[in-house]
């Protein structure tokens, strides 16, 4: 089945390239979550697919859009901001938690609270 | 102008946000002005103070570099999860920040979390020390070194 039978060679081979690329960093961030062993390891894992991966795979999407309809479609750049402005929050808000709860059970990986 | 704009940027921001959602139709320019004249009026009860941005070279700099060092640490934490090295260790820094401009912390923060390999965990405003976690870290100074003088010294230029 082909989506876009309108799109050019050269232009699908790019997209198809971004594209897969996007895909791999994405799929070794994910299998970062199963390899890393610790917590605080693992949230690293994640930003691969918020960072690069979207990026990527936005890029692939404004090409293909801005070919097929030969003008420039670049609201995938506000994917690409809000993923970057919003992830981090969640990733410190997590890593945060993970924290408290390794403080208060005294746990002797992490630093103590200074405070 | 302070009163009809009280957070240029934000109005700005909502404008050109509205402008890439809708499509460039007359009608809809007139609705994305109207929502950026009306809708940064909200921060006003909030109490916010306005960041002080300056606008320079340092700007281009920072995100150049942020750009750079997101592709590279990219490669590299992809690296560490496909080949495991069995003498890699990660851990906590402790890392004392001249910066005190709430605006420009939360820069900080975003770009360390959102580099792959380094975490933003906490930040003591009392001391002014930041705690982040590292993936790979093998030299707690060199990290030290990096995060202040590749982001922080820009920062600084940037916002106070």
């Amino acid at each position: 089945m082909i989506q876009a039978p309108d799109l050019p060679g050269w232009a699908a081979i790019i997209v198809g390239l971004l594209l897969f690329a996007g895909a791999a960093f994405t799929l070794v961030g994910t299998l970062g979550l199963i390899r890393l062993k610790t917590f605080y390891d693992r949230v690293h894992a994640p930003t691969l697919g918020a960072s690069l991966g979207t990026v990527l795979v936005a890029t692939a999407s404004m090409i293909c859009f801005t070919v097929l309809q030969t003008r420039p479609v670049i609201h995938e750049l506000l994917i690409i901001l809000f993923v970057t402005l919003t992830t981090p929050v969640t990733l410190i808000l997590l890593a945060r938690a993970a924290l408290y709860r390794d403080r208060s059970e005294g746990a002797a990986h992490v630093p103590a609270d200074d405070e | 102008m302070r009163r009809l704009f009280p957070f240029p940027l934000l109005a700005f921001s909502l404008f050109v946000m509205w402008v890439l959602l809708t499509g460039f139709s007359p009608g809809h320019v007139l609705v994305a002005a109207a929502v950026a004249l009306l809708l940064p009026r909200v921060m006003l009860p909030l109490g916010w103070e306005r960041p002080k941005i300056r606008f320079c070279r340092a700007m281009l700099t920072l995100a150049r570099i942020v750009i750079a060092d997101i592709i590279r640490s990219n490669i590299a934490v992809g690296k560490i999860v496909l080949m495991r090295r069995p003498d890699r260790k990660s851990g906590f820094i402790q890392l004392p920040v001249a910066l005190r401009d709430p605006y420009a912390l939360a820069v900080l923060a975003i770009i360390l979390t959102a580099t792959p390999g380094t975490l933003w965990v906490q930040h003591d405003p009392r001391r002014n020390v930041i705690l982040i976690h590292v993936l790979d870290l093998i030299d707690e100074q060199q990290w030290i070194d990096l995060i202040k003088h590749r982001y922080e010294r820009l920062l600084l230029e940037i916002f106070e």
